[in-house]
């Protein structure tokens, strides 16, 4: 039994990491295949998985997550602006800052639960998004965002307009205008710059069946059926959700660091409480609780945004050339409510379809057409053949 | 031992060709993007070039978008056809049908002003549709993001409606190139007529949008009306967006201020604007003066929503649907034809800048960025509707007549809202390259 669920994690992610690889090639019949389609989507399923871990699994339901991602970006964005435009300690540093707001707003929000808790993170979340537009104006240059610039020249100037790079400029990188971010060297825009967020999506995506499967994971899923019984039979909660809360929150933190690294900008509006919302969605469009179901989530919302927001009337119109004129004309016109700038109301719409009949979100769906088929086979393999003795 | 043997080759054949795509795949598309040969981004194939406009269609700038989408459709329909509009008014006489032998089509994105979705939009239409150049937008901070996304692409950014000095001031790029005027001219056109309006020594109070244009334009107002005694006597950022503004225009009435100044666009300003005079601010004497509005930055959709409110309210404009040149009656009769109303600045910005760029192209013989940058930079034409303009090498930058306006007393239909007083010539104007600070550094060919 043991090695039966070891053996269908492997081939899950197996699976799964050859999809995410192939992304580009899997994408390219719906017209996705873009690069910065796929890093949203890869980016947006860190976050998802993230979020999964606190939600799926313990049940506490965070309304302030984009709290975090903004902390990555603007961690991120200073460590390109101060040391050097290589991904890699904008990454760490962001993820661990990010741990570490986790941890203050988590042992705050954590002394609470259900819909306390999620007006907690909330309230902690649009505090975060106000600050960064008013106060902390010095630090995240206000509605304008922060952005990367050229080395400076004159002292005078404020690190807003201009650069230090203290590493670059120690080993001599030479820059002409302002300078794009790398890895080592390999530029983090296009499909570069995808690869490297599929390859951490697949390592977040492990360690997140890892922790699914350990003892840690079930405690949290103890935590979500019942947290009282845990308290009566003596089992301190609390640091097992704050450890929960912390990770998925360095997740996010992550999610954020990669979001400025692909596209080095840094604005307020990504700490938002829509974008809290967006990841929830995300979660529950795809499925709570599962691995897969998260990353589905966001690959689909963020599709629906950038390509269903593109489409206008002739598109359309283009799409219905098949039909008669006059069959045409209304398709057009009923279609086009629900494409273009009103993309919201098809997401709307799949949303509620999805939460009335498929509570468990698309993976349930899945799941659903293939017992459908497997009951098939089942009963076609009776037929032919005698069942096989138990072992 | 044989069904062993057969799962794991079943098994290693499965994974072997999963990872045996993977890296297939990984170097094809690393190098798939800069394969195409021509050495620039995006190089057109076959028989057509995409333009990719990029503008607001949700928001408080919406009204805006809107018309400049209206406007790119126009001028797309006249590069084509090589004529029509001010095509036909204009210096430069290149175009003939098409550009550089090709049709011009076009993807549109919604920026949502937002900076994050304006910059996902025209990468979307960089990376997925092939645009060769991207236009629009209808606000500073908006512009000033995308810029630096084109400038990194390699693309051309033709800015739309932006009016903060830093698009080419402090942020501007080599790739960057805008038509509209900002608020360095504003204020240089602005402040003597205020003065010879409104008199002397007067405090002032800023209710300011709380982004790079409002500081910019707030920032202007001050510098050019300090030299008649003007004097500030608070400046409050308001979120933008707001919708109400009430809570902002109470503390004015005790601020002891004779003069509110509104660094407002958009929605933004038709709802402060109407909220202040709801308050009754323009029927009050403080110090024994009149309490006057300024609204720095008109347009007429704006001026149109906030209706008679707008009366004998100074501002600027980069271009009004009234003017009689030969190049703005064209424009406005092309445009009424085809919509059924006239042109706001913003379409005919938008308008300018397809021309100009398409144009650039063709004098070019190639739609190479540093090579188009390199014909519009110094560019001089006339008959787009401001009179001789130049873009100026030094900042790509345009010069031209700014327009001081007034709202009209007696409108005669619900497009007449804004009244020219004032032509301020480019000499007026006209500032040092180095005021503004900031550095264009090379083009990017992608």
């Amino acid at each position: 039994m043991q090695n039966k669920t070891a053996l269908k994690d492997i081939t899950l992610f197996v699976g799964f990491a050859a999809v995410v690889l192939c992304l580009p090639i899997i994408l390219e019949p719906i017209g996705a295949n873009y690069p910065d389609l796929l890093q949203k989507i890869a980016i947006f399923g860190i976050f998802a998985i993230g979020f999964n871990i606190l939600f799926g699994l313990t049940g506490y339901l965070s309304f302030g997550h984009a709290a975090f991602i903004g902390v990555g970006s603007y961690m991120t964005l200073w460590s390109f602006k101060l040391l050097t435009m290589n991904v890699v300690p904008a990454i760490l540093f962001s993820v661990i800052l990010a741990g570490l707001f986790a941890y203050l707003i988590g042992y705050v929000s954590l002394r609470r639960s259900g819909i306390y808790f999620s007006i907690l993170t909330l309230a902690f979340a649009q505090m975060c998004y106000s600050l960064a537009y008013s106060v902390l104006t010095p630090i995240t240059n206000g509605e304008t965002g922060l952005q990367t610039r050229a080395i400076r020249t004159n002292p005078e100037t404020s690190l807003l307009d201009a650069d230090l790079r203290i590493i670059d400029q120690a080993f001599g990188v030479l820059e002409n205008g302002v300078p794009t971010t790398n890895f080592f060297g390999m530029a983090m825009s296009g499909y570069t710059g995808f690869y490297f967020c599929a390859v951490l999506l697949i390592i977040c995506f492990f360690i997140a069946q890892r922790l699914t499967r350990s003892n840690f994971g079930m405690m949290l899923k103890a935590i979500k059926s019942n947290q009282n019984r845990l308290n009566y039979t003596g089992i301190h909660t609390r640091p097992y959700l704050i450890a929960a809360f912390v990770i998925s929150g360095m997740y996010a933190g992550l999610a954020g660091s990669l979001m400025a690294a692909t596209d080095p900008i840094a604005g307020a509006e990504r700490m938002q409480w829509t974008a809290s919302g967006e990841v929830v969605l995300m979660t529950i469009l795809g499925g709570v609780g599962t691995l897969v179901g998260p990353v589905l989530g966001a690959g689909l919302i963020k599709y629906a945004e950038q390509k269903v927001s593109s489409w206008n009337e002739g598109i359309l119109e283009s799409f219905f050339s098949f039909l008669p004129e006059t069959l045409q004309h209304l398709m057009t016109n009923i279609g086009s409510l629900f494409v273009g700038e009103g993309w919201h109301t098809t997401l709307g719409l799949m949303f509620m379809i999805i939460v009335i009949f498929l509570p468990g979100g698309i993976m349930e769906g899945i799941q659903r057409i293939t017992n459908i088929f497997r009951r098939k086979s089942n009963k076609d393999a009776k037929g032919a053949s005698a069942p096989q003795p138990a072992e | 031992m044989s069904e062993r043997k057969d799962i794991t080759r079943r098994r290693v054949i499965k994974s072997g060709a999963a990872a045996a795509a993977a890296a297939g795949a990984t170097p094809y598309f690393f190098t798939r993007a800069f394969a195409d040969g021509h050495g620039y981004m995006n190089a057109p194939k076959g028989d057509t070039v995409t333009f990719g406009f990029n503008v607001p269609q949700t928001g408080a700038y919406a009204d805006e978008g809107a018309d400049e989408l209206r406007a790119y459709e126009m001028a797309v329909e006249h590069i084509n056809a090589g004529g029509g509009g001010m095509l036909d008014t204009f210096s430069s006489k290149a175009l003939k049908g098409g550009v550089n032998g090709k049709t011009v089509k076009f993807v549109t994105g919604d920026t949502q002003t937002k900076s994050d979705a304006a910059r996902a939009s025209a990468k979307r239409m960089i990376e997925n549709d092939g645009a060769i150049m991207i236009t629009g937008g209808s606000s500073s901070g908006v512009a000033i993001a995308v810029q630096g996304l084109c400038q990194e692409a390699g693309v051309i950014f033709m800015s739309g409606l932006t009016h903060s000095n830093d698009t080419t001031g402090k942020d501007k790029r080599a790739n960057g190139f805008r038509h509209f005027f900002n608020t360095e001219m504003t204020g240089a056109a602005l402040g003597p007529v205020l003065n010879n309006n409104y008199g002397k020594d007067r405090k002032v109070y800023h209710l300011t949008a709380d982004y790079t244009w409002g500081y910019s334009q707030e920032g202007s107002m001050i510098k050019y009306t300090q030299p008649y005694g003007w004097e500030t006597v608070a400046a409050v950022k308001t979120p933008v967006g707001a919708g109400d503004f009430s809570q902002f225009i109470t503390p004015v009435l005790s601020s002891g201020a004779d003069t509110l100044v509104l660094n407002h666009y958009g929605k933004d300003m038709v709802n402060s604007l109407t909220q202040a005079v709801q308050f009754g601010l323009r029927d009050k004497q403080v110090n024994g003066k009149d309490f006057t509005i300024v609204v720095p930055l008109y347009s007429r959709l704006m001026a149109q929503g906030a209706g008679a409110n707008v009366k004998g309210i100074f501002g600027s404009t980069n271009w009004h649907w009234s003017l009689q040149d030969e190049g703005s009656k064209a424009f406005v009769k092309a445009f009424g034809t085809k919509y059924g109303f006239p042109p706001s600045q913003a379409a005919h910005t938008t308008y300018c800048q397809a021309l100009l760029y398409a144009d650039a192209c063709q004098r070019a013989g190639t739609f190479k960025p540093s090579e188009v940058g390199a014909a519009l930079e110094g560019f001089k034409f006339d008959g787009l509707g401001n009179g001789p303009t130049e873009y100026r090498a030094e900042d790509h930058q345009c010069f031209k007549d700014v327009l001081v306006v007034k709202g009209k007393e007696n409108p005669t239909s619900k497009f007449d809202v804004l009244e020219v007083v004032e032509v301020t010539p480019r000499a007026k104007v006209e500032y040092a390259p180095s005021l503004l600070g900031g550095e264009l550094g090379p083009y990017n060919n992608g």
